[in-house]
């Protein structure tokens, strides 16, 4: 019958137009130069000020010239002071992180999953997520002392509301169309939700988790700053009360390093994650 | 055998989707329900796929009564509704769960190779175009040899010669297993080109208006006198349809000609 042979050849036809569409996207492209371009801003400006404190035209005592502020961070770096602060904070980090996160993840998936325990927690949660987690602070200390807890207490906090909500949010944006294909093939409660509210919050969870992520290291200065004699943020509060503003600037160095490593880990340990998605991204 | 005894539908806000609908389909025919928008073709294919509840009436699969979504009946929907995590192999085997590894293997690539898709196992859903999306639905539905197969205007958002070629690629799964099929289309070509009966239906609210049996020899000359033929009875039995206040009750006429009165 003629519309079989037709049909086939068709679908033959797309069939060979599909394989052969991946080969022209993944043909590696051309470094791009222009990518290097901003870096002349920061680099330019940075020259220009090393030249004047050079010259003599600026002092560079309070805004110390780039040369001395390597010259910091590499003295810090081979007495171990570096390592010792870096390691501190980011440890703090860590754990707050790891706290927060897990609590934003089960009790928003809680209220994103069922009303009535949304209708239980949300109006509060919402309440507590109206105070400044700063004003924390004092409670803090006095329920948790000076040491660490308070503080891991202080970046969980800071790292549960984003987590939480975008949890909860995900999973309430969930496509009912493919819900239904999970009722049609009869799943359990617990299938649906394993083969597919997980996958099809995942994207927006990471996101959730990205956003806490960078209110965890937020947070990290402002526990620091309450009383630490380690970590990055005790540099900074170190170097202001010493007049070191060469450290203060080496602290922040390493603290933009820090946040861009961790999240570029957590963007790269997810990705496997989400590779399915029809996203712009890679096509750009 | 598949029965629909007094079916009707009436949603939370009083819309009357479906009144006193009565159909039986024989087991391994198709049976196309055709109508215009609003006529509650997609509603009656959710009862049935149990994805929603009726408000009186009842439907029955053979001896048992059907409350829920049901192992032998499947559904493809208006849209591909591909889980666009799973590789199309995957989501060809999403129902296949109580099946054995080996089995659920041969099953995928042999519902693969009907739908001519079977060097695609590996992708995602977001490599293929519209029509090879519908066609992995198709045979995901396929896959389950469900008894009952439903398919909700499953080719409406596709251009004609995908259409035509989709036509084939289904009559060519049926032939295999011949489950019972409902058709929702608002296609008068594409019901004579696949159902065994036509059933026409009529809007506000949704109900049977007229059944038209479709006798033409498979596979059909989409071109010959006959089909043709087919096709005009159902246009004309569809715009009976639309002429509703002719075939209004009473009733409903004389409360209308008493509010013109004036």
């Amino acid at each position: 019958m003629t519309g079989q042979a037709t049909s086939n050849a068709w679908s033959s036809h797309e069939g060979a137009a599909a394989l052969a569409a991946p080969a022209l996207t993944e043909k590696r492209r051309a470094f791009d130069w222009r990518i290097l371009l901003g870096f002349f801003l920061p680099i330019a400006v940075a020259l220009l000020w090393e030249g004047a404190v050079a010259l003599g035209l600026a002092q560079g005592r309070l805004v110390p010239p780039p040369s001395r502020i390597i010259a910091t961070l590499w003295g810090l770096a081979q007495t171990g002071e570096l390592w010792t602060h870096t390691w501190m904070t980011l440890w703090r980090v860590l754990v707050g992180f790891v706290i927060g996160a897990v609590a934003g993840i089960v009790l928003g998936a809680l209220s994103g999953s069922s009303k009535t325990t949304r209708q239980l927690l949300d109006p509060t949660l919402q309440a507590l997520r109206a105070i400044p987690s700063i004003a924390w602070v004092p409670l803090f200390i006095l329920w948790l002392g000076i040491f660490e807890a308070s503080k891991v207490a202080l970046i969980a906090v800071g790292v549960f509301f984003p987590v939480y909500l975008g949890i909860a949010g995900a999973i309430l944006s969930v496509d009912r169309k493919l819900v239904e294909v999970g009722h049609v093939f009869r799943l359990s409660r617990v299938q649906l939700a394993r083969r597919i509210l997980l996958p099809a919050v995942l994207p927006e969870a990471v996101i959730a988790l990205r956003s806490g992520l960078g209110l965890g290291f937020m947070f990290v200065v402002a526990a620091e700053f309450m009383g630490a004699s380690e970590g990055l943020g005790y540099l900074l509060v170190d170097g202001q009360q010493m007049g070191k503003p060469d450290q203060i600037l080496a602290a922040i160095i390493a603290f933009a390093l820090l946040g861009k490593i961790a999240d570029s880990l957590l963007v790269a340990g997810t990705k496997p994650l989400v590779r399915w998605q029809d996203t712009v991204r890679e096509r750009l | 055998m598949l029965a629909l005894e007094h079916l009707s539908k009436t949603y939370a806000d009083g819309t009357r989707a479906l009144s006193d609908i009565n159909l039986t389909v024989h087991e391994g025919e198709i049976v196309s329900l055709i109508g215009g928008s609003g006529c509650g073709k997609t509603t009656l294919l959710r009862l049935i796929a149990g994805l929603d509840r009726a408000s009186a009436g009842r439907i029955r699969l053979d001896d048992e009564v059907l409350t829920g979504p049901h192992p032998a009946v499947g559904i493809v929907f208006q849209e591909p509704r591909l889980l666009p995590w799973l590789s199309v192999s995957d989501n060809i085997a999403f129902g296949l769960d109580g099946v054995g590894a080996a089995e659920k293997k041969a099953r995928v690539s042999h519902a693969l190779s009907k739908v001519g898709l079977i060097e695609h196992a590996d992708r995602w859903p977001r490599d293929l175009s519209g029509g090879q999306q519908q066609r992995v639905s198709i045979a995901r539905a396929f896959v389950t040899n469900p008894k009952v197969l439903l398919l909700d205007e499953p080719f409406s958002a596709l251009d004609a010669f995908t259409r035509a070629s989709l036509h084939e690629h289904l009559l060519g799964l049926w032939e295999e297993t011949r489950p019972t099929v409902v058709l929702v289309t608002h296609d008068v070509q594409e019901a004579v080109t696949l159902a065994d009966r036509a059933i026409v239906m009529q809007p506000k609210p949704g109900r049977i208006l007229d059944e038209l049996p479709l006798t033409l020899s498979r596979p059909r000359d989409r071109t010959g006198l006959p089909f043709e033929t087919s096709v005009r009875r159902i246009l004309t039995a569809l715009d009976h349809s639309l002429k509703a206040p002719q075939l209004q009750p009473q009733r409903e006429r004389d409360r209308q000609a008493a509010a013109l009165w004036w």
